[in-house]
């Protein structure tokens, strides 16, 4: 009787490591699946990153140096790129997140019959290559453009202004770029806001605006915080739309990065500025991941 | 009771109330989609200044644009890159975001968040590096290059997909085709992917459009006889103002309103 016990007991200790060797192989196999997608962002990403991140290291000389990060200290024309880099990131958000905010609070309480049909204003220019979108700007803010054209017959001021070519042009083309990554998270947050939340604030004597402040907005503030959070994030590192409606006036991290490699052709100095942006890029997530949780808003794309 | 008296919401405001927020929220809607729209009129001006509204109308951009064989190459190259990325990187992201998701492994979230990096790190730094590195291996200005980079840029956002699509299906109908005896690709192959077939649809055409619409790195890895349509008209815009921009920006819209409305019509039938 004993014997018999004890044999099942061994025959199960072994069938677990069986079962559980299987189980390994099998979990092996299964992200093995995933190694050509590795490979892929391994070769394009990760590598010429790395390289690069090495290069910013190796002086003109060939040497080891802290060179081209020591001329990001000294030279002024660095600390303008960082200034005006900030400045046009800073500023683009705060514009999206004055229009996004009623925006997506709007999409997020229409009847859900209507709701596809709106979320299409959102959606189109997302799904529109920003080239093209650039390109309308640059034709409707150009000095004989429709919005100058408008203004005069309408009376707001007398002779063409200067819309484009400049920081204005920049900001209201970022702007426009930016604003659906803002509303898009910010909209899934809102829906996630039970409506009972509201009907219990108003029931307890709270004025709507008041329980605006203290109920739904403290709600909404992760996914304002996510999208905000991209917006800025990735105007850090945007090129095309500076170039062009800057026109050479609005000179940001990644405009510069282009015009040392087209004039200098300094791999070091590029890589270095690269660097910093990605360093300032990371350190910005790390920073808002402490300080606020995020679910899968922040990549939540389209 | 008007429609302008009704309670709106749970506290009593009625639409009369926050009729401020529609019109606020009609000009921002405006403000969206006027600048998208607005190369449509301006392309089939005659004239070389893009007034608006046109005075004459004409087809003239349109031929200049299908008549001229530098931007007939950048499309078919554009076409045939956006084509090639789709069929690598669809397969590619579904493959990966399936293992990480049913494999449970530890190093499961780690190789997820390794995936993600090109959302991450700043376009103009993938650019740059891949510059470089094509530059030691040859494959600047290469089709296959393009692919590459491309697909890197793609696959993180057919994963997203795919996760997400995987997370509302339930993976217990896929043990159970598989203790009735079908083995994990069939399963896989014959109830996992049926139920999944919209997002990845909807993936696939994404891939695409990342791909054509793709800008920075385009300029920096691809020239010669293999430049993109994105890349020649950066260098356009840059220069001057050509209305053949508007007509190659109107079929773009076109194109990229054909694929959203899929999505959305896609989206409709699933719920």
């Amino acid at each position: 009787m004993t014997q018999t016990a004890s044999t099942t007991g061994q025959a199960q200790a072994l069938n677990e490591v069986a079962l559980a060797g299987q189980e390994r192989r099998e979990q092996w196999t299964l992200l093995g699946l995933s190694t050509p997608a590795i490979l892929v962002i391994a070769i394009v990403v990760l590598v010429p990153v790395g390289w690069l991140f090495y290069l910013s290291f190796v002086g003109s000389d060939g040497e080891f140096s802290l060179e081209h990060y020591k001329k990001m200290i000294e030279y002024k024309s660095y600390a303008r790129v960082f200034m005006t880099t900030f400045q046009v990131s800073l500023l683009t958000t705060l514009i999206c997140i004055l229009l996004g905010y009623p925006l997506a609070y709007f999409l997020a309480h229409l009847p859900g019959r209507w709701t596809g049909l709106f979320m299409l204003a959102v959606l189109l220019p997302f799904w529109t290559s920003l080239l093209v979108r650039t390109y309308a700007w640059l034709v409707l803010l150009q000095r004989k453009g429709l919005l100058n054209d408008l203004a005069m017959q309408i009376g707001l001021w007398d002779s063409p202004i200067k819309l484009v070519h400049n920081m204005t042009g920049t900001l209201i083309g970022m702007a426009h770029i930016m604003l659906p990554f803002l509303v898009l998270p910010l909209y899934g947050a809102m829906k996630k806001i039970e409506p009972d939340m509201m009907h219990a604030a108003s029931n307890l004597g709270a004025s709507p605006i008041r329980s605006f402040w203290n109920v739904y907005f403290p709600l909404s503030v992760s996914g304002l915080v996510a999208g905000a959070l991209i917006v800025f994030v990735l105007c850090l590192g945007f090129y095309v739309t500076p170039a062009v409606l800057g026109g050479g006036r609005v000179v940001m991290v990644a405009t510069q990065i282009t015009a040392i490699l087209e004039y200098r052709f300094d791999w070091g100095a590029a890589s270095a500025l690269g660097v910093v942006l990605l360093i300032a890029t990371i350190g910005v997530l790390y920073l808002a991941g402490r300080f606020f949780k995020f679910d899968s808003a922040l990549f939540g794309k389209g | 009771m008007s429609w302008w008296t009704q309670p709106a919401t749970q506290t009593q405001i009625t639409h009369g109330d926050r009729f401020w927020l529609y019109v606020t929220a009609a000009i921002i809607m405006l403000l969206l989609v006027i600048p998208t729209f607005i190369v449509v009129p301006m392309s089939f001006s005659d004239s070389q200044y893009l007034a608006f509204p046109p005075e004459t109308w004409s087809v003239r951009w349109y031929e200049e644009y299908f008549g001229s064989r530098k931007w007939m190459r950048a499309t078919v190259t554009s076409v045939k890159i956006g084509t090639l990325t789709t069929l690598v990187a669809t397969p590619l992201g579904t493959m990966a975001a399936y293992a990480l998701f049913v494999s449970g492994h530890r190093a499961a979230r780690a190789i997820f968040m390794l995936l993600i990096t090109p959302m991450i790190v700043p376009v103009i730094l993938i650019a740059i590096g891949a510059f470089y590195a094509f530059g030691r291996m040859g494959l600047n200005n290469s089709i296959t290059g393009l692919v590459l980079a491309h697909t890197a840029m793609a696959t993180p956002l057919v994963m997203i997909l795919i996760t997400a699509a995987l997370r509302s299906y339930d993976l217990n109908q896929e043990r159970v085709a598989r203790s009735l005896g079908a083995s994990r690709v069939k399963a896989f192959f014959m109830v996992t992917l049926p139920q999944i077939k919209f997002s990845v649809v909807t993936a696939a055409l994404l891939s695409f459009l990342t791909s054509f619409d793709e800008v920075i790195i385009s300029i920096f890895i691809s020239g010669g006889s293999n430049a993109t349509l994105t890349k020649h008209m950066f260098a356009a815009l840059r220069d001057f103002i050509d209305p053949t921009i508007a007509a190659i920006s109107t079929i773009m819209v076109a194109v990229s309103t054909v694929l959203l409305l899929t999505t959305q019509f896609i989206g409709s039938k699933k719920s």
